[in-house]
């Protein structure tokens, strides 16, 4: 076990690193966005020393090396700072700057639990959903059934997001009124409510990821469908179901896994038409908000958010590939 | 053994058809197979004959790309041929079990030994998961592996090989089957490890009195597991007959030129005159993967002309110090003397022409060559790299090469390694080796993936081109009929250290090392009681792994 502590410590520092490097490269790509968020928001008619005292006040005109390294420091302690959007309205108000209310953790919060709602809905029914069809298909392999499910999966990977989402409207929301066609969300509703709202959003993401991860599982195992020990398996009388349950997927984990983290985390990053269609209020739709406004808080908050996601993700999909190899599980 | 005349298996006209460019080839030609209950079929030809093809389908089974075309398999009253998928299932693994070749790859990684082991009876319904368990247990310690009572419960990338193919004999056993097929279970092991499984396989095999086909293309194995021989050539059956009148008495060609193979014996060649320079000096050589010791203080002379066979099982450090000779593995310490000159340990520090002289033919031809360059390509480039030769004069070297290794060139120039047989591919091998024009030779289990024959005919070139050339080898093996056949001198390794070396001569008389003694006592011969008698002369403790752990 010695071994696999290790490795796992050795992968979370070389995320922690990666994570690092995201950072400078979010801060710097940011920052070297054409536009200036002060011009931006005081418009062609502000003189040079309103829109110099503008940055000053957001302390956008200090070095560049102690701006990042105070965001680096906030962000650390999960201080995103300010929105500037909320900031000019605080002060309108007559309030300070950044006195609590509308920082950007305080809007990106709600907006980022959302999101973990409705991809976690989608993975509770996608990832089960695809290893089943995956299984049977390699089990039927060749069969109608086998072909159905290639065709029918690819069929909706290829097709536009918007597009499946709209025909999911149609059938169970319009044709048969069984789920709201907005997914409008809040914190008062119950579970089962939000359960609800979410579940044609997160129908229609099942339907873009689930390709993918059906036809990994399906082509891992096929794969092993030739080595010896499976042939061993069949020369023991063994059912064609068992052989490919018991003696081809364990085997066939890793890459599955892999594929599995990929989708995980396009789910929670970039769902951003599914977000507009149904109107639920996820963390994407803010983001491309944001990016319009040059909010870089905002935006930097965001980028970092969906890189940690990545890399955590991924990360544990090494963790577990790891781990469900028994030759680093039980070294000799 | 007392042998009932109940007929167990009963195949006629077995025809087979295998799959191979979108079209259906046979390759079992209509076999005729009769085994009674707890009677042992050898089943022995080279590869290609069909015999694990004709092993499978007595089970009702054929691979992917395989079909049974015509005949009947029957079993016990059963026809496998024309049964239901569910009835089968049914037999296999209960009353009908197979033992692989290759145990390490026939185990499933995920699973201890154990689960797989009572995989067979539980999903029968013979035994519960824990009757299985400690029958299991029993069958480990009948068949003498180590802890049997614990090492059921490690995962088989924890187990030696030789442990795991006697794990996978007790696994056919679970059910108590009838019939067990062991498809060549101990090709991969090596001779000391190999006469442990074949003791305790036909130990266990009597005990329960189970019939078995054993599928080999090691005679003398044959000869010791067997109560009747079947060859077989090309998927047609030649000749059978019991055991005895088989190897006494072969009626036909074939049988006889297969029991002639181990004649091709090199004289001894005088001893070497003490003041000569040797080509290569390994001079105390120390060496690591890391942190881990593989070698340690290894020293030999390999001289003009001559071969010095380097023998001992796997993980001896018989491919190390070749690789060390070549400067691929930089030694700790000692060095390389070449021609009584220190060469550079680091390859990379080598001259053109340093690099030149030490050459290298490996275990496996399939792998060792190209396979999308023609043989004229593979052959070429080292005459254009080495010998700066091109155009026409490159082709006329490399037509002459060819010509050297017995093979047309005009016939063979544009082939694919694939358009050749395996001792073929070896021959390019050896061509691409001599087109640097080398003194020195390194053969890396040339032989041991060739069939009896084909290795026969390898040897016997390298042997030519040595006279001819006045070529150095160093032949790695462990295989100790290529040694009587083709060595001058032997050096014997042991956890890498050399235990004993000398001219050949003395190294098959005795006095020997202890381990050198074990070592040549577990080579199978052809008698049939050769094992028996082994057995009855030292006892099953002092024999294969058991007797390696009480010499360290």
């Amino acid at each position: 076990m010695g071994s696999i502590l290790r490795i796992i410590a050795q992968r979370l520092a070389l995320g922690l690193l990666t994570l690092l490097i995201v950072s400078i490269v979010i801060f710097v790509s940011v920052n070297a966005l054409p536009g200036d968020f002060a011009q931006a928001i005081l418009g062609q008619g502000a003189t040079p020393e309103a829109v110099e005292a503008f940055r000053e006040d957001l302390g956008l005109n200090r070095p560049f090396l102690e701006r990042y390294f105070t965001w680096l420091w906030d962000a650390v302690r999960l201080d995103f700072g300010t929105a500037f959007s909320q900031a000019q309205f605080a002060e309108f108000a007559g309030g300070a700057a950044g006195t609590g209310l509308g920082t950007v953790a305080e809007m990106l919060g709600p907006r980022f639990s959302n999101t973990m709602f409705l991809a976690g809905v989608t993975a509770v029914i996608a990832v089960p959903l695809s290893l089943m069809i995956g299984v049977l298909a390699a089990l039927f392999r060749n069969s109608i059934f086998d072909r159905a499910a290639n065709i029918t999966t690819l069929t909706s990977i290829s097709s536009p997001e918007f597009f499946l989402a709209y025909v999911l409207i149609l059938l169970l929301a319009v044709m048969n009124p069984l789920l709201p066609s907005l997914s409008v969300i809040n914190n008062d509703m119950s579970f089962s409510e939000a359960l609800k709202v979410t579940l044609l959003p997160a129908l229609t993401l099942t339907l873009v990821v689930t390709a993918h991860m059906m036809r990994m599982t399906r082509a891992a195992i096929i794969n092993l469908l030739a080595s010896p020990y499976i042939e061993m398996a069949r020369l023991k009388g063994v059912s064609p179901m068992r052989v490919i349950v018991k003696h081809a997927l364990p085997n066939a984990l890793a890459p599955i896994i892999n594929v599995i983290a990929l989708n995980l985390a396009y789910l929670i990053t970039g769902v951003v038409v599914i977000e507009v269609v149904f109107v639920y209020p996820g963390i994407g739709q803010l983001f491309v908000d944001a990016v319009k406004n040059r909010d870089i808080p905002v935006v930097q908050a965001c980028c970092l958010i969906f890189a940690a996601a990545y890399i955590l993700l991924n990360l544990t999909a090494d963790i577990m590939s790891i781990i469900s190899n028994p030759r680093l599980r039980h070294p000799k | 053994m007392a042998k009932s005349n109940e007929t167990l298996l009963k195949v006629r006209g077995l025809k087979i058809e295998g799959r191979s460019d979108e079209t259906w080839n046979q390759i079992v030609n209509g076999v005729d197979i009769d085994l009674n209950k707890g009677e042992v079929l050898g089943l022995i030809g080279e590869s290609g004959a069909g015999k694990s093809t004709v092993g499978l389908a007595s089970m009702g089974f054929t691979r992917d790309g395989c079909r049974i075309s015509d005949g009947s398999v029957e079993f016990d009253g059963i026809d496998l041929v024309g049964a239901s998928a569910a009835v089968k299932r049914g037999l296999l693994g209960k009353r009908i079990a197979y033992v692989a070749q290759s145990a390490a790859a026939s185990f499933n990684p995920a699973h201890k030994l154990i689960d797989q082991h009572s995989e067979g009876p539980t999903q029968h319904r013979v035994m519960s998961k824990a009757e299985s368990e400690k029958d299991g247990m029993e069958l480990y310690r009948k068949l003498r592996l180590p802890d049997p009572d614990n090492i059921g419960f490690r995962y088989p990338h924890q187990v030696s090989g030789g442990q795991l193919q006697r794990a996978m004999t007790a696994m056919a056993m679970a059910c108590r089957p009838d019939l067990i097929i062991f498809d060549e279970p101990t090709t991969a092991l090596d001779v000391t490890t190999q006469i442990e499984v074949l003791a305790s396989i036909r130990e266990i095999v009597e005990e329960y009195d189970t019939a078995a086909i054993y599928i080999t293309h090691d005679l003398a194995v044959v000869a010791q597991m067997a109560d009747k021989i079947k060859v077989l050539l090309k998927g047609d059956e030649v000749e059978e007959a019991d055991t005895r009148t088989m190897l006494s008495d072969p009626q036909k060609d074939y049988t006889k030129s297969l029991w002639a193979v181990r004649s091709f014996q090199r004289p001894q060649k005088p001893h070497v005159a003490t003041d000569a320079t040797p080509v290569i000096s390994v001079q105390n050589v120390t060496a690591a993967y890391g942190v881990v010791p593989v070698l340690h203080d290894v020293s030999f002379d390999i001289h003009q002309g001559r071969t010095v066979a380097v023998v001992g099982e796997s993980g001896s450090g018989k491919s190390t110090t070749a690789r060390c000779i070549t400067g691929l593995l930089p030694p700790k310490q000692g060095h390389i003397e070449f021609d009584g000159k220190a060469m550079p340990l680091d390859y990379r520090k080598r001259s053109k022409d340093q690099l030149r002289q030490a050459q290298m033919i490996y275990q496996m031809a399939d792998t060792a060559l190209n396979p999308r360059k023609s043989i004229g390509e593979i052959i070429g480039r080292p005459v254009e790299f080495y010998m700066g030769l091109k155009g026409a004069e490159k082709r006329r070297r490399v037509d002459e090469l060819l010509e050297q290794i017995e093979l047309e060139p005009s016939q063979y120039y544009n082939r694919l390694p694939s358009e050749l047989s395996g001792g073929q591919k070896q021959r390019i091998g050896i061509a691409r080796a001599l087109a640097a024009e080398p003194k020195f030779i390194i053969c890396d289990e040339v032989t041991s993936a060739l069939d009896q024959l084909v290795a026969e005919g390898i040897l016997k070139l390298l042997a030519k081109l040595q006279d001819e050339l006045k070529l150095s080898y160093m032949f790695i093996t462990h295989d100790l009929a290529t040694v009587r056949s083709i060595a001058d001198e032997v050096v014997v390794m042991k956890d890498g250290e050399v235990v004993e070396q000398g001219p050949k001569n003395d190294m098959f008389q005795p006095p020997h090392h202890p381990y050198t003694d074990l070592l040549l006592s577990s080579v199978p011969e052809m008698d049939p009681d050769w094992l028996t008698n082994l057995l009855n002369e030292r006892g099953v403790d002092n024999i294969g792994d058991a007797a390696v752990g009480k010499m360290s």
